[in-house]
């Protein structure tokens, strides 16, 4: 028993360490036993590390980074006040996230059949997130090449890109292989996801999301402030990794 | 076919919060108990230490601390004439999933329900004259009085950060003056308060309300239980609920009990099975065992001498029913048990914006709150309201993590340069006040089985039929203008109200993980499927625990209530059960 616990965490931390995708994740569980009165079912400085993505990106084309690219700079746009989704590169984070086990739907619910659903009962999508996205992009370039004298979303204005986005926010534009406002309540969740992830992901790249809106990120002990009084709090944020200036 | 395994005196369901007090209480009569769980293993070391429970993006928005969906879900529609359509993710509520369940990634936000909720049909109409015909609420069967010794029991394996406002009739200062009584004080005192929580004990004060610290599964200092494991200060890092706590500070199954119950050698708890089936013998009077499927798909049967299911409420239903223990209720008919009477939470909330101050809500635990409980149960003159029960208003400073929380005032864009710069000024001067309402049972909201959705294994999937009742919106929109009053008096900038009960009830924005009814107790076979005891009238050697057993939910939160009930329940195993083991009251 006891020995196969130690060979399933050594894999495990190899092939985290390795820095590879890990394919099987959860695949890996089996069922065990511990009895009381044992030894403790735990071992010192091993912890479970968290699935981050793989290193380089494996999931968009050339072609779906660069839509992807416009498409999470309009939800978050850059401007004089701080840094957008491009600064906290959010689709490297995107792209990581679809490459894994997020992007699989593996942990959905994904049976049919897929009727359209009323309001109140949620996602209903038969695509898995890589999928949404896969086909959510292509619709979308699609849309602009029709309206829009046969140039794609990336060739739009800042303004013409806008517009579009309300419309499928809005619900005024329907694609035919994906829900135009599924897919862009997802695209929107997603750039928000990598505007605040912890950097160990791949976006919020040196924690400018973090900074932009004041969050100290990964810290746990707050003693010290809990009789702020309504004064600021002032903290230069930390991820998972620590700092940068811890190291400066 | 199923391989059979050694028999055992008692089989658990599940492992979270239930399971481990019914196993402390159960081990120490020297019975040979087996916990099976469908999740893994975790410890605070090795699964959510400081060094990774921060992480908001794992956690909540990927899941690591809930089912998957594609494991087990329910299908959702809000009346009888729509089809019901499976949650693909999870949104208005999140079961939990391993050892600890739901236990590890609560809040802690840990009250008793009033005295009167025990007994809310005669309490109530007693008062107010006879409820409606489709509101098919009822007593418990059991009275506060006779919890009261395991409520105390609970909250002090816990720890519990509070102040006592009445011990034994006594009012007493601080605390909350319409709570049942209690034979002592908390055992830690209040967590340190905050910013929000003095403006909120100011406006309230100024209202003439009564607020009070909450009582809260946050260790305010260190602290040993009677069980003699060790729990550490909160530090307030403002990642509780949806997280596993590093630092040892929040009151779970492995920071209580089950350090001591991995001790005893007659305590064996099986990770990555998952029971099928509840088996009943030849003649349907007795569960002989259950059936689990382990990780690679192996089948295997399980004997025991008493069963007890301790999953959470909606998986204990469903497992009754794939079991074919009782009937299922059949909304048309009235007919049927298992499945009725399921209710939730009645919430709503207002938001409050600063202009100057601070609020710094990433600085917060839990259950950091403060609290008034005028307009909660039957604390308040509910004569010519035309609703029953009622909500506590709360001050929470639980969190501010950016994935989840975005205070945006009212008309500010969704995305965009607009939100970007909406989210930038309000992020660090915002807060809200939470208003928990009551959810009464009403004859058209139930789970059954589902006719077109089904399981890895081809199994029903279970559907949940709920909305909203005529009770839960008077409720609402009588006692969330009140919370709104407080608010306005807190000194903010701008003030929102949300009231989920202005549409129908949405699978889709997190509410709570209040999930109650299915499997409910009562005084007969003929109102229950569980007697006070929470032991099944129809197979004696099955017991039920879990919020499914609540007839109709109060204006808390459930775990207490839950604790207390397997308290309650296990005593009664122990001191009458296993002496004569057989029916605990004659039907």
């Amino acid at each position: 028993m006891k020995t196969e616990r130690l060979t399933r965490r050594s894999l495990i931390t190899h092939a985290l360490s390795a820095g590879t995708a890990l394919a099987l994740y959860p695949t890996l569980l089996s069922a065990r036993e511990y009895r009381g009165g044992d030894a403790p079912p735990w071992s010192p400085n091993v912890a479970d590390q968290p699935y981050y993505g793989t290193e380089y990106g494996q999931f968009f084309t050339p072609a779906e980074r660069r839509a992807a690219d416009a498409l999470t700079a309009r939800i978050i746009p850059t401007d004089e006040s701080g840094p957008g989704a491009r600064e906290a590169d959010v689709v490297i984070f995107i792209d990581r996230q679809l490459a894994g086990f997020y992007g699989r739907g593996q942990r959905w619910y994904m049976r049919g059949p897929f009727p359209d659903p009323l309001e109140t009962q949620g996602y209903q999508s038969e695509h898995t997130p890589a999928g949404l996205w896969r086909h959510g992009l292509a619709a979308l370039d699609a849309h602009c090449r029709e309206t829009h004298d046969g140039r794609d979303f990336v060739d739009l204005s800042e303004q013409e890109q806008d517009a579009v986005l309300k419309a499928m926010d809005e619900e005024e534009i329907e694609f035919e292989t994906v829900s135009a406002k599924q897919f862009f309540d997802f695209a929107k969740e997603m750039t928000i996801e990598g505007y605040f992830c912890d950097p160990v992901y791949g976006g919020n790249r040196d924690m400018a999301g973090w900074r932009y809106v004041g969050f100290p990120g990964a810290r746990y002990d707050y003693r010290d402030f809990i009789h702020h009084n309504g004064a600021p709090v002032e903290l230069p944020p930390v991820g998972l990794l620590g700092a940068p200036y811890w190291t400066r | 076919m199923a391989d059979r395994r050694s028999p055992v005196d008692v089989v658990l369901v599940g492992f979270g919060w239930t399971a481990a007090l019914m196993a402390q209480e159960l081990t120490e009569e020297g019975l040979e108990v087996l916990a099976l769980e469908r999740g893994g293993w975790r410890d605070t070391g090795t699964d959510f230490p400081t060094t990774h429970a921060p992480d908001e993006l794992r956690y909540y928005w990927r899941h690591d601390m809930f089912l998957e969906t594609a494991r087990e879900t329910q299908t959702f529609r809000n009346n009888r004439h729509q089809i019901a359509l499976p949650i693909r993710r999870w949104g208005s509520y999140l079961p939990g999933v391993g050892v600890g369940g739901a236990g590890v990634h609560w809040n802690g936000q840990t009250f008793r329900f009033l005295p009167s909720d025990f007994v809310a049909k005669t309490h109530n109409e007693e008062r107010y004259g006879p409820l409606p015909e489709e509101m098919t609420v009822q007593d418990y069967g059991v009275t506060y009085d006779e919890l009261e010794p395991h409520f105390d029991w609970f909250e002090k394996i816990c720890g519990i950060s509070g102040k006592a406002g009445n011990i034994r009739g006594d009012i007493v200062e601080g605390g909350n003056p319409f709570e049942g009584w209690r034979s002592d004080e908390y055992p830690n005192p209040p967590l340190e308060m905050t910013f929000a929580q003095h403006r909120f004990e100011a406006a309230a004060n100024g209202m003439g309300l009564h607020p009070f610290p909450a009582p809260a599964a946050n260790m305010s200092r260190g602290y040993t239980n009677p069980l003699g494991v060790q729990l550490a200060p909160c530090t307030y890092c403002g990642f509780c609920e949806k997280f596993g706590c590093g630092n040892f500070s929040k009151s779970s199954p492995q920071t209580t009990i089950i350090p001591v119950l991995m001790k005893k050698p007659n305590f064996t708890v099986r990770t990555h099975c998952e029971v099928m089936q509840v088996l009943k013998d030849r003649n349907g009077e007795r569960a002989t065992g259950v059936t689990y499927m382990d990780a690679h798909g192996k089948l295997w049967e399980q004997p025991a001498e008493l069963v007890i299911l301790c999953g959470y409420q909606l998986s204990n239903t469903r497992l009754m029913m794939l079991s074919g223990i009782g009937e299922i209720y059949n909304p048309r008919t009235g007919e049927g048990l298992v499945g009725k009477n399921y209710t939730y939470q009645v919430m709503s909330g207002v938001d409050i914006f600063y202009e100057e101050e601070f609020t710094n809500e990433f600085i917060g635990a839990g259950s950091l709150g403060m609290v008034v409980d005028d307009y909660n149960g039957d604390n308040f003159d509910h004569s010519g309201l035309g609703f029953i029960g009622g909500a506590y208003i709360a001050s929470w400073t639980t969190h501010q993590r950016p994935i989840e929380s975005h205070p945006t005032p009212e008309g500010t864009p969704g995305w965009g340069l607009e939100w970007k710069r909406a989210m930038r000024k309000n992020f660090l001067k915002h807060t809200s006040l939470s208003i928990h309402g009551a959810s009464m049972a009403h004859r058209e909201n139930y789970l059954d089985l589902d006719p077109n959705y089904t399981d890895q294994w081809g199994r029903p999937l279970m559907r949940m039929t709920f909305d909203f009742t005529e009770n839960d919106r008077r409720l609402s929109d009588y006692i969330t203008p009140i919370a709104e009053e407080i608010a306005r008096n807190m000194g903010g900038r701008e003030v929102n109200v949300s009231q989920f009960t202005d549409d129908n009830y949405d699978i889709k924005p997190y509410q709570t993980t209040h999930n109650t009814g299915g499997t409910i107790m009562g005084q007969t076979p003929a109102d229950s499927v569980v007697n006070r005891y929470l032991q099944s009238w129809e197979l004696p050697n099955l017991f039920i625990m879990g919020a499914g057993v609540f007839p109709q939910n109060a204006g808390y939160n459930p775990t207490d209530t839950v604790a207390a009930l397997t308290l309650w329940s296990a005593r009664a195993i122990r001191g009458q059960y296993l002496r004569n083991p057989g029916p605990l009251v004659q039907a």
